[in-house]
């Protein structure tokens, strides 16, 4: 059997310039960051949005709240598998109700995440915008959702896997791409390959 | 885990962990102003009580019902068992109407064995307290207080010494909790007066003794069992002034304690018997923790056995990759 090939998108450098970007694009659309909260989705979205808030407090000089949802109990999909454990959803102690929030993801692809995101922050308050900043967009889009903060569009065929790996969880920074299905991942529809 | 919960020691200590795990994510509900989750939306929950109950019956609504499950509760008292109808017949009947998951509490010893076993319903089955045999998500919901307060709410409960106290004879609590307990790795002392232990207890994972006093300095957590009048066909012991002296826990007994050390009680309490009101109300006590832990265990539980696939859903082809 041939192993599936695997090409690097993106180095950790190539990562690190981007999460700068999308930091200054949301500085600049929400005005400032006195009312902003970033939302990590879990797993890869939290250490993703501590790095944007870690970046924007510099720029900006003031503390920016970060905090993790987790949004396995809105899937579309869960009586499609088994039950799957959950992780931390952990809002930041200024709450939701009123603010920006800037729900931050790794890879977004069919959009059921980001719409389950959206039910999970409904039940938690209400803020005044919400907002979508991803690393890679690969397209095949099932719902209408788009981001506002892309790093990346990458251009992927349904065959193909996109992971991500950060440091934080996997021990080093990386985008890849890679021509099968990934079977280092346990199941169909990974977490690193969701959104 | 399996599709039944029927005993504690059904679970492994990876599938144990996994409900206390998902029980403190499920917590932070109660924390929310909508405290409730979409997830069981569509699914039928039966409580099937045969005895009486308070707190687990509520406790297992409430959980049904924050996760969206429709909840029909099922009494003995005021149903057709009480015109003579077989446990068979009211499978049949639940069956019929579609239940995805009964939780039933019956006085008879593996009744819920026999619900699960019998292919009369193709539900979940959950004991919620069978005769004197077992009551899992009791054991549950005491590992996941234990945790909380003993060891930061996180990993297994080893080396933790925990000492039950009182008529093991009778108590589900106490077998349930001896063998998930000790799965987690806890050191689990049983006290009770000869008379008040089953045959067969020094197979058990436990260590026994007859005498409290001993036992209490050692102990991060002492767990008071109820004396079950109702079941006190025989004499026991000579008088329940007797028994309270030797077995009972109170204010004396409470101050051998080391300073971290909780008390706990499964309820319902015969203050003045086993456990003294002084401490029942005392800071030491968690003894409404643990029904607001009960909830979210159960919660927990039930997630873990309906929210995922169920034979009646959707073929496995429509996967959407990354979905």
């Amino acid at each position: 059997m041939n192993s599936p090939r695997v090409r690097t998108v993106f180095e950790a450098e190539d990562i690190d310039r981007v999460l700068t970007r999308i930091s200054h694009e949301i500085i600049e659309r929400a005005k400032g960051a006195q009312s902003l909260v970033l939302l990590g989705i879990q797993s890869r979205g939290v250490p993703l949005a501590s790095r944007i808030g870690k970046k924007i407090s510099e720029f900006e000089g003031i503390e920016v709240p970060v905090g993790a949802l987790d949004i396995t109990m809105y899937r579309d999909d869960l009586r499609l598998r088994p039950a799957r454990a959950l992780e931390a959803t952990a809002l930041p102690d200024v709450g939701i109700d009123g603010r920006t929030v800037v729900l931050v993801d790794d890879v977004l692809f069919s959009g059921r995440t980001v719409r389950a995101a959206l039910d999970a922050l409904n039940e938690l308050g209400r803020p005044r915008v919400v907002r979508l900043a991803v690393l890679v967009d690969r397209g095949h889009r099932e719902l209408p959702i788009r981001a506002d903060y892309v790093g990346k569009n990458l251009p992927t065929s349904l065959k193909e896997s996109v992971r991500v790996k950060l440091s934080e969880i996997d021990g080093e920074d990386a985008v890849t791409l890679s021509s099968g299905p990934d079977l280092t991942r346990g199941g169909p529809g990974p977490a690193g390959d969701a959104a | 885990m399996n599709k039944h919960l029927l005993s504690a020691g059904d679970l492994s200590k990876s599938d144990a962990l996994l409900v206390l795990d998902t029980a403190a994510q499920l917590a932070q509900v109660a924390d929310r102003p909508v405290k409730k989750l979409p997830t069981l939306r569509g699914r039928t929950v039966v409580n099937l009580f045969f005895e009486d109950s308070t707190r687990t019956r509520i406790s297992f609504e409430a959980a049904a019902k924050r996760l969206s499950a429709d909840v029909i509760n099922f009494s003995a008292k005021g149903s057709s068992v009480s015109k003579g109808e077989s446990l068979k017949d009211t499978a049949l009947t639940l069956e019929a109407m579609g239940a995805d998951a009964v939780v039933v509490r019956h006085g008879s010893s593996g009744a819920p064995h026999r619900l699960a076993n019998s292919g009369w319903i193709g539900g979940s089955v959950i004991n919620a307290g069978d005769g004197t045999h077992e009551h899992p998500t009791q054991a549950l919901l005491d590992a996941y207080t234990l945790r909380e307060k003993l060891a930061n709410g996180e990993g297994d409960l080893a080396g933790k010494r925990v000492t039950i106290v009182g008529d093991v004879l009778h108590s589900r609590v106490a077998r349930s909790n001896v063998l998930l307990l000790s799965t987690l790795g806890a050191d689990v002392t049983l006290v009770a007066p000869p008379t008040l232990l089953p045959v067969g207890v020094e197979t058990w994972p436990c260590k026994v003794s007859y005498d409290l006093d001993p036992v209490v300095p050692d102990s991060d957590a002492v767990m008071m069992l109820r004396v079950q009048l109702e079941r006190m066909t025989d004499s026991y012991f000579p008088t329940a002034r007797e028994y309270s002296r030797r077995y009972g826990l109170d204010n004396h007994r409470m101050s051998m304690l080391s300073d971290e050390s909780i008390v706990m009680h499964p309820g319902p309490m015969n203050r003045g018997m086993e456990i003294t009101a002084d401490v029942a109300d005392s800071k030491r006590s968690v003894i409404v923790e643990q029904v607001a832990n009960g909830v979210s265990v159960r919660m927990a539980v039930l997630y873990l056995l309906l929210g995922g696939y169920s034979p009646a859903q959707p073929a496995v082809d429509e996967i959407v990759e990354g979905n």
